[in-house]
């Protein structure tokens, strides 16, 4: 069974696993998170504006995002982002996206649809009549959003918005569907270079379940701090 | 933009000679809902039984319990899937192995089985959560009629937490169905995965993703219907009426 296990081809691809793979992980965890929750807020402001049409075009958005296989939103953006590069820059052929690039602007765009809905309760939470003090002050719609309910709706919400940032980190490693190489990527390509499938893949999981474990034990921590009610 | 598109595609022969390409779709979806129907029976019987354990004194089971969740929670799917169908044969005595390896449709009972695990935890967060809300009073209303735990699971709690977590429940089935595309990378001939064949044989890349997007929103689309049908089925009268 583990007699063979050969701990040795861990050890030698540690600089390649980490400093490779698992910067490109991290790196597109942070960007598609900060991405995704900027967007995913307009895009809850935009569902929750008493304007025309815009809160349709959101709910659309949203709603198909979270309708479809996460792989085939990768399949689809990475085949649409050049032509939509095309579109943009006006230029004669469908323009070459960088892996990193495309996986970002693929993430940053998914994700916002989840942490929109995160983001949509969270300004619910706060009592109406707080925006209508603003008003009464004289403030601004965007005076109202920055300054009283965002700040809030953020705090309250800070739990579901990192444990939804772990959910992201793990469905980094989706970016195996297009050969992108992030951590599980390095780790697949020692296993397969060297016959070590057992080896390595058993170390990504464990490496895997010690950051996410790690992380939404903080977050627990977080929750019981900020609860306003102590659970029983 | 300069794409060539033509529609008509879904109706020509397919290179691998059995029917068009519509037909490499279809039978895609088939095996993506095969997938997600025999994960999701899995998924709810392990749930169940794990959330069930994580309510109970016990101070072990409870631990256990929750051991079983978290390191379901903490993998991602890709990697579960991997140690299913690559790392699992190797651990197990030779025979064993060999015999998994073997098996006919192998990516199709892989992918069942860790998808079922993966949701499993899910259900069992949810099973324990429904248990939760119900009050007190009614498990020990049970005992003092004389049940005996089991009992007062199956006839009290159980009954009335699953029509809580109805709702969730729904999402978790979508995410079922919606996370077989994962098994295109052992191989599973589901629906994305037909879609990226026929793009590559074709370079029809966007009608080829058009038509898996209809086809899953319209699985979407029955799924919450019926849901909504049983959910309404279920109800009991006097219970939830603010919905």
């Amino acid at each position: 069974m583990l007699g063979g296990f050969d701990f040795d081809v861990i050890w030698r691809s540690l600089p390649y696993l980490f400093f490779e793979g698992m910067r490109f992980t991290v790196m597109l965890t942070a960007l598609a998170t900060a991405g995704g929750v900027v967007l995913g807020t307009l895009i809850a402001l935009m569902r929750l504006s008493g304007l025309p049409l815009l809160p349709q075009i959101a709910a659309l958005y949203a709603n198909l995002m979270r309708s479809l296989p996460f792989v085939l939103v990768i399949f689809w953006f990475y085949f649409l982002i050049p032509y939509i590069g095309q579109w943009i820059t006006g230029a004669s052929r469908p323009i070459a996206v960088g892996a990193f690039a495309s996986a970002l602007i693929t993430f940053t765009l998914f994700e916002a649809a989840y942490f929109s809905e995160i983001m949509r309760a969270g300004i619910q939470s706060i009592p109406r009549g707080q925006v209508a003090a603003g008003y009464a002050l004289g403030l601004t719609y965007w005076q109202v959003m920055g300054y009283i309910v965002l700040p809030q709706a953020f705090r309250n919400m800070l739990p579901v918005l990192l444990t939804q940032t772990i959910i992201l980190f793990q469905d980094t490693s989706l970016v195996y569907v297009i050969s992108i190489t992030d951590f599980l990527g390095a780790a697949s390509k020692v296993a397969q270079r060297d016959g070590r499938l057992v080896e390595m893949y058993l170390f990504a999981a464990l490496v895997y379940f010690v950051i996410s474990f790690a992380a939404s034990q903080v977050v627990k921590r977080l929750q019981s701090n900020t609860a306003i009610v102590a659970g029983h | 933009m300069n794409y060539n598109w033509n529609w008509g595609i879904f109706w020509q022969p397919s290179p691998e000679g059995t029917g068009t390409y519509l037909d490499m779709l279809l039978s895609g979806l088939q095996w993506t809902l095969a997938t997600a129907a025999f994960a999701w029976v899995l998924a709810l019987l392990l749930g169940s039984i794990v959330g069930v354990v994580r309510t109970l004194p016990s101070r072990w089971g409870g631990r256990l319990a929750t051991a079983y969740v978290e390191f379901f929670r903490n993998i991602p799917l890709l990697v579960q899937l991997f140690l299913w169908f690559f790392v699992l044969p190797e651990l197990l005595p030779r025979g064993a192995g060999l015999w998994l390896k073997q098996l006919p449709n192998a990516p199709f009972w892989t992918a069942s089985v860790g998808l079922g695990f993966y949701m499993s935890a899910r259900v069992a967060e949810q099973v324990r959560a429904g248990i939760g809300a119900l009050p007190r009073g009614q498990a020990m209303a049970g005992r003092a009629l004389g049940l005996t735990t089991a009992q007062v699971y199956v006839y009290v709690l159980l009954p009335m937490a699953y029509r809580i977590i109805l709702p969730p429940l729904t999402s978790e089935f979508l995410n079922t169905i919606k996370n077989t595309s994962v098994a295109l990378t052992i191989g599973l001939l589901e629906l994305t995965g037909r879609a990226r064949s026929m793009q590559e044989f074709s370079f029809q890349v966007f009608e080829a993703f058009t038509a898996a997007t209809i086809l899953y929103l319209l699985v979407n689309a029955v799924v919450v219907l019926g849901m909504r049908f049983l959910e309404r089925r279920v109800a009991v009268p006097g219970y939830f009426a603010g919905k």
